[in-house]
């Protein structure tokens, strides 16, 4: 067994990517082939597209669940669904969309890029880093398994009691709500802790905070959002669960219960998770926008400070989704006041964009047209929530399809339309193949259309008072001829997607070989083959300014950066720590082999809430002491990892 | 930039602060901290909605919980005893210093379940008592986790893991315990001062 010593000064060489010292890392990186390889890679590249592949696939399932409402409410007096089948399947859209595809599809990126472009071999935590996508993979299936029993949750994504409580909703349908969000939580929680981590610990030597590329900030940010909101609605489910299971008194108005508790805090989590599924999609944009602007961002300071000020600020305005809740009049000028206010930020972000396309010499590609439609989208998006914020106007609104055209203004807009830019940007990255132009441009314009002709009406739809979540509607109150035109945008929408798909598939195998740099972008991630190798950079780059690959059109700073020259760090799997403002050499870190142990410990932890769910205590508590030893095991200090003391030290 | 000749020796692996699990727990702490917080929120929440009528007839009392207090206060020195003696490589000093906050630590939860069978309401009787024992269960429940990492470490530590730089596992434990203990002052000042004052 080779003895670590505690210090060595790192070697530098200078080494490409047909080098010996690659090939002794591929061999040290790479993951073993065969299912128990593929069980127990921990490689963030490998991790980052399953989760966009699953996040993906959800996406499809939410959209499916809104195809089916769309033709349920295309005419008045319709009887495809009953009552309780839309609630569940109106419920499970929403839930799918914002909690298994919106913020999940971020994280792909994220983990896909993150040590891409801080210049790095992996997450500050490998083997967390599988554990948060089996667990995210183990919540979606437990909440999808509702459906074989035909118990869905069927109160909405925001799940409000009393309707959620036992009286009212003796099935298990919110067993299936709040057990399974907790379980999602912990994924999420598990992702957030690396990201931070990986932020301030494993960018590449000379990435100083103000060189950091913006997604990673807008990740970070989010994930501090992450850690401070998602305990919260936790929380507010185990409550719940509480509630339903104990006979306690949380929301049940009976015992001085009170049923508001669980607004706030499901909102105090709410609000600041609609920021935590759009910054990093801002991220995506700022990033990706200049490189077809051929120009770096305008005000890359400001686009940051307004992504931190923007979550900071997002904590502070939850009170607005409870303006119709009979609040005193001092809180709801507060609120409104501050949901005026988180209005600045945003339209700092957005004159930066705009500034960087009028400032560059823009080049039409798909991903370009994605990222101008997300620009104009979210100005719609931001205004409509404006109107809103006032309370007098949100009073009418309230409870309106004006509402829900305005989050999916939002949430389209602001997300969907990123991600699928910055897919077309990355897929070459990830496969080594182009998508196709002209497949991408037919794709967004329909989607474009016909995501503009199902949201825009719906706008009026909740002007002429049409309450949201009902299953059907009569005929003659003026509603039947938007709806007919919101579900045939529906459906365009969707051609929209499939011809998305269609590109994926057939440009996977034979789109243009796209080679390390395909749109001459900036950053590290395109100094690198596609797709990668295991280990990302045979040395370790030290980079000299904000655009390592634009120095020398740039002349950005004094120095250079140095992408094949630097620390190689091959005894063993190892990567560099670097101090967390200035990006100085801080420590050899020693990175975990791939295992088996994050999804064991998902296993026994989803079965335990399974048994949460079925009442099998027992069952449930041998699974959580399963799930303790999991994690001893999984912790257990090693030689190999630099944990243990060594005898020749001793 | 940087070249070999003025790059000096870096620790390699797990050292101190350096870890990245020492920053990992420094996120966790983070969002246990948050945890908190909002149950905290729950309670308060309730108490301005309701008043005195809140609270029950009987508060709990202070007879053992003032003495729990001090008992978990007292096993955070221990446990920073420990830590500073696995610094110095004192394998010894860190084994008696975890070994005695072990024990005060499964201390606490014996006595807090004392406490609990003493209250005169049940958590099904009315929000406070739901309140009360879901926070203080919440607490206990990392009190049992910290027993299990003072355990486990106790055991690496006579398993001869740590040394005077390796020990990074120690300081992440210790930390976390004496986060916990913190947090046990705010449930304390909740529910056993602030019904008091006034």
């Amino acid at each position: 067994m080779a003895v670590i010593d505690y210090d060595r000064a790192p070697e530098f060489a200078t080494a490409g990517y047909d080098s010996p010292a690659a090939s002794r890392l591929h061999a040290l990186w790479e993951t073993k082939p065969g299912l128990i390889g593929w069980l127990s890679t921990v490689d963030h590249k490998e991790l980052g597209v399953r989760y966009l592949v699953t996040a993906f696939a959800f996406l499809l399932l939410g959209g499916l669940e809104a195809l089916i409402m769309r033709l349920q409410l295309a005419q008045p007096n319709e009887h495809l669904l009953s009552p309780e089948q839309y609630n569940q399947i109106f419920s499970m859209h929403g839930i799918t969309m914002i909690f298994l595809y919106a913020q999940p599809i971020l994280s792909g990126f994220s983990i896909y890029l993150f040590p891409l472009i801080l210049g790095t071999r992996d997450m500050a935590f490998p083997r967390l880093n599988a554990f948060s996508y089996w667990a995210y993979l183990a919540a979606g299936l437990f909440m999808y398994a509702s459906f074989l029993i035909g118990a869905a949750p069927n109160d909405g994504w925001f799940n409000y009691a009393p309707y959620a409580l036992k009286q009212f909703n003796p099935n298990p349908n919110m067993d299936f709500y709040a057990l399974g969000m907790i379980l999602l939580g912990v994924s999420t929680t598990a992702g957030a802790v690396n990201f931070l981590v990986t932020f301030l610990r494993l960018r590449a030597p000379g990435m100083s905070i103000n060189r950091v590329p913006i997604l990673a900030w807008g990740t970070t940010t989010t994930s501090v959002g992450i850690l401070l909101s998602v305990p919260a609605v936790s929380l507010a489910f185990f409550l719940l669960w509480l509630d339903r299971q104990f006979g306690t008194h949380f929301y049940n108005p009976d015992g001085q219960g009170q049923p508001l508790l669980w607004q706030h805090l499901f909102w105090m989590f709410a609000h600041p998770w609609v920021y935590i599924i759009v910054l990093p999609a801002m991220g995506i944009v700022s990033d990706a926008l200049p490189i077809f602007c051929r120009r770096p961002l305008v005000g890359y300071t400001v686009v940051v400070l307004a992504t931190i000020t923007t979550m900071v600020l997002g904590f502070g305005v939850w009170l607005h989704h409870m303006f119709a809740t009979g609040l005193p009049f001092l809180a709801l000028s507060f609120f409104s006041g501050a949901s005026f206010i988180i209005t600045v930020p945003s339209a700092v972000a957005v004159f930066a964009w705009i500034a960087t396309i009028w400032a560059g010499r823009p080049v039409f590609t798909t991903a370009f047209l994605y990222f101008a439609g997300f620009v104009s989208m979210f100005v719609i998006g931001g205004v409509s929530g404006v109107m809103t914020a006032a309370v007098p106007a949100d009073r009418q609104l309230t409870d309106t399809y004006f509402v829900v055209a305005h989050i999916h203004y939002v949430l389209i807009g602001i997300n969907l339309f990123p991600v699928l830019g910055g897919l077309h940007v990355w897929f070459p990255k990830m496969t080594g193949r182009m998508l196709s132009e002209r497949l991408g441009r037919w794709s967004f314009w329909t989607v474009f259309i016909g995501f503009n002709m199902a949201f825009l009406p719906m706008h009026w739809t909740g002007l002429a008072g049409m309450p949201r979540r009902i299953y059907t509607y009569p005929e003659g109150m003026g509603w039947d001829t938007v709806n007919l035109i919101t579900t045939i945008g529906a459906f365009v929408l969707a051609a929209g997607i499939l011809i998305f798909l269609a590109n994926i598939a057939l440009s996977r195998r034979n789109g243009r070989v796209a080679g390390p740099n395909p749109w001459d972008g900036p950053t590290l991630e395109w100094s690198t083959p596609s797709p990668p190798p295991p280990y990302n950079f045979p040395v370790i780059p030290a980079v000299a300014s904000r655009h390592p690959l634009w120095e020398d059109r740039l002349d950005e700073g004094l120095g250079r950066s140095s992408i094949r020259r630097g620390v190689v760090l091959d005894h063993g799997k190892e990567a560099l720590a670097t101090s967390t403002l200035d990006g100085e050499p801080d420590a050899i870190l020693k990175m975990p082999e791939d295992s088996l142990s994050p999804l064991v410990a998902t296993i026994v932890m989803t079965a335990a809430f399974a048994g949460l769910l079925l009442h099998w205590w027992m069952f449930a508590g041998v699974c959580a002491a399963l799930l303790l030893a999991a994690t001893i095991i999984w912790l257990w200090p090693e030689r190999e990892l630099g944990q243990r003391a060594e005898a020749s030290h001793g | 930039m940087a070249d070999a000749t003025d790059l000096e020796r870096l620790p390699i692996g797990s050292i101190g602060h350096r870890a990245s699990g020492w920053w990992g727990m420094l996120a966790v702490i983070m969002t246990e901290g948050a945890l908190f917080s909002y149950l905290l929120f729950s309670y308060y929440y309730f108490a301005v909605q309701y008043g005195r009528a809140f609270l029950p007839p009987d508060l709990p009392k202070l007879h053992l919980s003032v003495p729990n207090t001090a008992l978990l206060l007292l096993s955070s020195v221990a446990v920073w005893w420990a830590e500073q003696g696995a610094k110095l490589g004192d394998r010894r000093r860190l084994a008696l210093g975890l070994a005695a906050a072990l024990i005060m630590g499964v201390g606490f939860v014996a006595v807090q379940a004392l406490e609990w069978s003493e209250q005169s309401f049940t958590i099904a009787s009315s929000s406070y008592g739901s309140l009360f024992f879901t926070i203080t269960g919440f607490h206990m429940a990392h009190v049992i986790a910290g027993d299990i990492v003072l355990a486990v470490l106790l055991l690496w530590t006579l398993l001869g893991y740590f040394d005077a730089r390796r020990n990074a596992a120690v300081s992440i434990g210790a930390i976390y315990w004496h986060f916990v203990d913190a947090v046990w002052l705010t449930l304390f000042f909740t529910f056993y001062v602030t019904p008091r004052l006034s």
